[in-house]
């Protein structure tokens, strides 16, 4: 624990992770770039471009014609391009009369930084469709791909879930196996102290940073980044700690298999972050998962947890929404607790 | 009941990893308050013997048993009573001096002050440094760690895996001392180590090799029975003369010795036959004298009969 490097990481990292995500979202609509094609002037045109460059949250960039739209998105002067139909007037007029109709303009992305993608093309929807909002083929939109869009917020349970595995699991088995292979596992096995408390007197320091963790955490998501924080602050407490343990069971499963340092990072990256980034739903949800891997999702203990500190969180769902997570996650712990002692040896081999 | 009045016996262990035999047969037993010295090349399974008998490993084959118990049934016993310093240096490199003894003394539950009396003589050599992190300590200053540490339990056998590798030649000679002092108090100690010069300092050794003891005797005795007439020779070229003295059928081993090459009579051997055979080759400047042979010699006697 005279590690204070590693000590610093730990405790920075959540911080600087949950500022990063959190700003680097709430500032995205703020200046999107936005150029706009005319084929023919008409007064419906007008009144759109001037709702456009009133908007706070859009850099009105003028008009361009149909050929610079590639130049244009590429060189990044602008993040998107509305384009109008050259019949626009009397396309809105049948869109206001009839509620339906053909797409009177295009939305053209730079999908490059998807985020602000997502962020932009819904702002720009909202604000070219108006009241007629309820219709999505009045906008016609382009992007290399279009999830729902995504609140900021969103982030915070995400990052939760990654942080508490990764400090959880990952320094824990590190740790462990760091003492197998430095010889200290030896003279500590040859002793009276059961391995088994060594053990866990490792995981303990592990355990209550990951609780300030979790404090700097929720109290940064509250008066940070101003999230609702609706749900019961028991509840998300009682979650995350289930959470916590299932991390270390994790990760006293992992310095059971692995004999050496790198070889328990390789596992914890392998069978840990990468699912947990790319399945958990943290970045991607689990709905717009190909059928192939929703299953595979499922396996992922963090999927849960961010599901159900989402719901928690953000929505202020009650304990009995989150039951089925909760429970998942209790089952998870347990049989990973069960496999990890089972897997334990307080021999060498 | 034999096994309670011996500190360690072991009989017939074996053990393999994967296809290596690491331990073929092996067995020897270890008296109360002795000093015995497990002596052999790097991969004799010195370091696994070791391990089986503090209860790391289990052998495939045959029994063993520290202080009257059995190292599979009885190991969490085994593991109160037994001091273990492994090969490698095993202590937490980021913990003071102080902080390590502390920390092995709540291991096994008592304190420092309670024992300091087992560890003074050693512990004291590096108090000065008691604030200092045993990173970086030297090497000789964390053998005396080490060893501090497997001693603060009054442990009744003590288990020192090459305790003087990459020690230097005064602190090695420092450290035989303790363990001689140590043994004084009624320790029973089993030491392993690749020196054959440090052979000397034990009471009974065992000579090994691949997985086999070679012999165990007292280091007296080993040199007393060698029997054969042992002699050290030198000529001004000593890569050809080594090259020649194999060659002659009366020369039943040669082998290089450092400055003399050693040189152990068959049948028909007469010194001053060998002169004048050698002048004859072509040899000048040679010098012949009979010696004592030391363990060295004894191991690799005992290694060509086993061929």
């Amino acid at each position: 624990m005279r590690d204070s490097r590693t000590m610093l990481i730990a405790l920075l990292m959540p911080v600087v992770q949950i500022l990063l995500f959190g700003f680097a979202i709430s500032t995205e609509v703020n200046n999107v770039n936005v150029a706009v094609v005319v084929p023919k002037w008409d007064e419906e045109i007008r009144q759109s471009v001037n709702k456009l460059s009133s908007n706070p949250y859009i850099t009105y960039k003028g008009v361009i014609t149909e050929h610079d739209i590639d130049q244009q998105l590429r060189s990044g002067k602008v993040d998107a391009i509305v384009v109008f139909a050259h019949d626009f007037d009397r396309l809105m007029a049948q869109w206001k009369q009839n509620g339906n109709g053909k797409a009177a303009m295009q939305l053209i992305m730079d999908a490059s930084n998807t985020i602000t993608a997502q962020a932009g093309a819904g702002y720009l929807n909202n604000i070219l469709a108006g009241d007629l909002m309820q219709s999505n083929s009045l906008v016609e939109t382009h992007m290399l791909f279009n999830p729902q869009m995504k609140s900021a917020f969103n982030f915070v349970p995400g990052i939760m879930g990654m942080i508490f595995i990764l400090i959880c699991a990952m320094l824990t088995s590190v740790s462990i196996v760091r003492e197998k292979e430095t010889g200290t596992m030896d003279v500590l096995l040859v002793s009276p102290v059961r391995p088994l408390s060594i053990i866990f007197a490792k995981m303990v320091p592990y355990f209550a940073l990951s609780c300030i963790n979790l404090t700097t955490i929720l109290l940064l998501a509250r008066f940070v980044l101003g999230i609702p924080m609706s749900g019961n602050l028991g509840s998300i407490i009682t979650v995350s700690l289930v959470y916590l343990l299932l991390s270390l069971a994790l990760g006293l499963l992992i310095s059971t298999v692995a004999k050496k340092q790198i070889v328990a990072l390789l596992i914890s990256a392998a069978v840990m972050l990468m699912p947990i980034v790319m399945l958990s739903g943290m970045m991607f949800p689990v709905e717009n998962m190909p059928d192939v891997l929703k299953p595979v999702s499922a396996i992922v203990p963090a999927r849960w947890y961010i599901d159900a500190m989402r719901k928690l969180l953000i929505q202020g769902a009650s304990f009995n929404l989150i039951l089925k997570d909760f429970l998942i996650l209790v089952g998870m712990t347990l049989a990973l607790l069960a496999l990890a002692l089972k897997n334990f040896k307080d021999k060498l081999e | 009941m034999s096994t309670t009045t011996l500190a360690i016996e072991v009989n017939g262990v074996s053990k393999s990893y994967g296809s290596i035999k690491a331990l073929d047969k092996v067995s020897l037993c270890v008296e109360r308050g002795e000093l015995f010295g497990l002596i052999g090349p790097d991969g004799a399974g010195k370091t696994t013997l070791f391990k089986i008998l503090v209860t790391l490993l289990n052998a495939d084959e045959g029994t063993a048993h520290v202080d009257g118990l059995d190292v599979v049934k009885d190991y969490k016993q085994i593991r109160a009573r037994v001091g273990y310093m492994p090969g490698k240096f095993s202590l937490y490199p980021d913990l003071t001096i102080e902080e390590n003894m502390e920390f092995f003394a709540t291991l096994f539950g008592v304190t420092v002050e309670q024992n300091y009396d087992m560890v003074a003589p050693i512990y004291k050599q590096i108090e000065p440094f008691k604030n200092r992190r045993a990173g970086r300590l030297s090497g000789g200053m964390k053998q005396k760690l080490a060893l501090s540490c497997a001693l603060i339990h009054r442990p009744s056998v003590l288990f020192l895996d090459e305790p003087t590798t990459g020690v230097d030649a005064v602190s090695r000679s420092e450290f035989w001392d303790m363990l001689y002092s140590l043994k004084q108090q009624g320790l029973s100690i089993m030491v392993s180590t690749p020196y054959m010069d440090e052979a000397s300092r034990c009471d009974r050794i065992a000579l090994c090799n691949s997985g086999k003891v070679l012999d165990i005797d007292s280091p007296e005795h080993m040199v007393e029975k060698f029997g054969s007439p042992l002699y050290a020779i030198k000529s001004s070229n000593m890569f050809g003369l080594l090259k020649d003295l194999r060659s002659f059928d009366y020369v039943a081993n040669c082998y290089t010795a450092g400055e003399y090459h050693h040189l152990l009579a068959g049948n028909g051997f007469d010194a001053r036959q060998l002169v004048s055979d050698l002048e004859n080759r072509g040899h000048t400047n040679v010098e012949l004298k009979g010696i004592v042979p030391d363990i060295e010699d004894v191991f690799i006697k005992l290694l060509s009969n086993e061929d």
